[in-house]
């Protein structure tokens, strides 16, 4: 389906106050599927346009806009019962993956429950991901993810995590860190590369540029996110996470980071395909099932996926398993 | 244009071309299908509803297939639908003759998912007077009996599913659509009115037999007249059982009826002041009942707040 309404409305939100009922339709639907009909809504009402639109269209930006405070409320009560459930055993919410088993545990004493895995997957998570299994909680219905590192650890690119941690930054002044801006940004663009949804790229991509955006102004941030993407050693995905994002969104990018990843850039027969793979695969879905140009992109984006996740010969053995027919995950 | 103006091939044509905007009132539903015994369906069930000609914006979009299985195989035998709702696919694959039921669901589906503008209660909901009652309750309590035996004598027919409740200023705004009838009530309700619209029974669902009444037109015709609660009566259906009206206190009403909402918890302290007016202005009772005709006289005579 087309685009060009959905790039246009996260660019120049103001354009969304001239679209027809038509187009609102497709757009509408297009923000529900990527997972970014609350960035639209309030990209809407910060550009002043929703006294402007259809009725109908502005009750249901307004429903989105109550559900993205129904997420910052949830996520903050959550963060409250995590610290509940981890200050008990005296624990910090961000810790090594060595001491990972003992937040498990206090975890699951708090009513977590962990999804019942085949022998197979559970090896999978505990050796070879950077997280453990998702972690669900019946009667509140979140699920919790729980990461040693942005990176798996059998991957091509090996973060040092303790980077990670070192450079965490305090967000509400009683104790609680998140990652640092340019980790977010670093993070952003892994989990963009590295991820095998590709039917969520766009939404991916309007993340890193909401951080870019955000970050982005500050004075030597360019210097900065440089050299954590080198300390990291995640140039290669840096790299193309701004290419993709300045290309689709026009996302600013300081000349020092630039400058950067441009050595980290891939050949151009390369460069060129993965633009092409990009270029097709993010498709924002619905109405329509995507067209086979952007599945089959997608296919051999998961492909790549695997092809970095993993050194071949375990990728080898992941692949006979999964092709074998058990079901599973991961 | 009102939906059972078209003519039947039209209406095949259209639903299974691009589909066809229902005006069901709060939600314009686009419903899509290429299975002709549900069209039919739908003329029956759906004929007051105006046909939004106008603008190509729909609320919710609804898509029911025939999916085409291994070797396309599903096509010819034991036809299935599956419903779409854009990219969802919230059921598993049923049987064909469960079409019906399954695009019903969907599109309760897409309300109770979507609708985070309204206080949402899983209830039937009736106007007389201008003043409107609310039958929350769980499947199995009898409000969708109760809602159709009132809706066929007198009652305006909002919801036989969701009180929808505006945070703005706590009225309810009617969606009179098909009312789902389970099982012994589906006699029942012939029997109550012989000549009420009826799908065809749908044996084996997961709630047993269904079939869904078409809603009076008179109701359908006035969608887009909200009332205010008055009345919050929590049904028990019992066999045998003499009728009986409890008055029930405020604090354990709302607790009750939040219990019943499909979004109290998350709407967070909108949720609640909504529900605590609603609470403020009205009365609140538990209802035992065995027949009809004693919900009828006694719901009838309760007096305002």
């Amino acid at each position: 389906m087309d685009r060009a309404v959905f790039l246009r409305a996260l660019r120049e939100p103001a354009s969304m106050g001239g679209l027809a009922p038509a187009e609102w339709d497709v757009l509408l639907r297009q923000g529900r599927h990527v997972g970014a009909l609350g960035r639209l809504a309030a990209l809407a009402a910060g550009a002043g346009v929703l006294p402007a639109v259809p009725s109908r269209v502005r009750v249901r930006l307004e429903a989105a806009l109550e559900d993205v405070e129904q997420q910052h409320r949830l996520i903050r009560w959550e963060v409250i019962r995590l610290r509940r459930a981890l200050a008990g055993t005296g624990l910090p919410l961000v810790l090594p993956r060595a001491r990972l088993h003992e937040v498990e545990a206090a975890l699951l004493r708090e009513g977590w429950k962990m999804e019942a895995l085949s022998a197979y997957d559970e090896r999978y998570y505990r050796e070879w991901s950077h997280e453990l299994p998702p972690l669900a909680h019946p009667k509140r219905h979140v699920m919790l993810d729980v990461h040693h590192n942005i990176l798996p650890p059998t991957g091509r690119l090996r973060p040092d995590p303790r980077l990670l941690l070192e450079a965490a930054v305090p967000v509400t002044g009683d104790g609680l860190r998140v990652l640092g801006p340019a980790d977010m940004v670093v993070h952003s663009a892994c989990h963009l590369l590295q991820s095998g949804e590709h039917d969520k790229s766009l939404r991916d991509l309007g993340d890193l540029d909401a951080l870019m955006r955000q970050f982005g102004a500050a004075p030597r941030f360019g210097d900065e996110l440089a050299a954590r993407a080198a300390a990291l050693d995640v140039e290669r995905p840096l790299f193309y996470a701004l290419r993709f994002a300045a290309r689709l969104f026009g996302t600013p990018i300081p000349d020092a980071t630039v400058r950067a990843v441009r050595r980290a850039a891939p050949p151009a027969l390369v460069r060129a395909a993965m633009d092409g793979l990009f270029d097709a695969a993010v498709e924002p879905g619905p109405p329509r099932d995507p067209p086979r140009r952007a599945r089959l992109a997608r296919a051999v984006l998961t492909a790549r996926y695997h092809w970095l996740r993993m050194p071949p010969s375990l990728l080898a053995r992941h692949l006979a398993h999964k092709i074998g027919g058990r079901k599973g995950r991961g | 244009m009102k939906l059972g103006a078209l003519s039947a091939s039209e209406l095949t044509v259209r639903l299974a071309r691009g589909g066809l905007d229902v005006d069901t009132g709060p939600f314009v539903v686009r419903v899509e299908t290429e299975i002709p015994a549900l069209a039919e369906e739908l003329r029956l069930l759906y004929q007051d509803f105006p046909v939004d000609e106008g603008d190509g914006l729909a609320d919710f979009h609804v898509s029911v297939r025939r999916p085409a299985g291994p070797l396309g195989l599903r096509r010819w035998w034991r036809q299935q639908a599956m419903a779409y709702l854009d990219d969802v696919r919230p059921f598993e694959p049923l049987p064909i003759a469960m079409a019906l039921p399954m695009l019903e669901w969907s599109i309760n589906w897409c309300a109770a998912t979507q609708a985070n503008h309204y206080v949402m209660i899983h209830a039937a909901v009736l106007e007389r007077d201008g003043r409107a009652l609310v039958l929350p309750g769980v499947t199995g309590a009898g409000k969708s009996t109760l809602c159709a035996g009132l809706a066929l004598r007198g009652w305006r027919l909002f919801s036989d599913e969701f009180a929808l409740i505006r945070p703005a200023d706590g009225q309810v705004d009617p969606w009179p659509r098909p009312i789902s009838l389970k099982n012994a009530s589906i006699e029942l309700i012939r029997r109550w009115a012989p000549d009420a619209g009826l799908s065809t029974p749908v044996p084996n669902t997961n709630k047993g037999t269904v079939a869904h009444l078409r809603p009076p037109v008179g109701s359908v015709a006035r969608t887009g007249e909200p009332a205010m609660p008055a009345w919050i009566v929590f049904p028990a259906f019992a066999r045998d059982a003499a009728p009986r009206l409890t008055r029930l206190p405020r604090a354990r009403a709302f607790f009750k009826l939040a219990d019943c909402s499909f979004n109290y918890e998350s709407l967070g302290l909108r949720g609640f002041t909504t529900l605590s007016r609603m609470i403020d202005g009205c009365d609140a009772y538990e209802f035992t009942y065995s027949s009809l005709e004693d919900a009828l006289s006694l719901l009838g005579a309760l007096p305002l707040p």
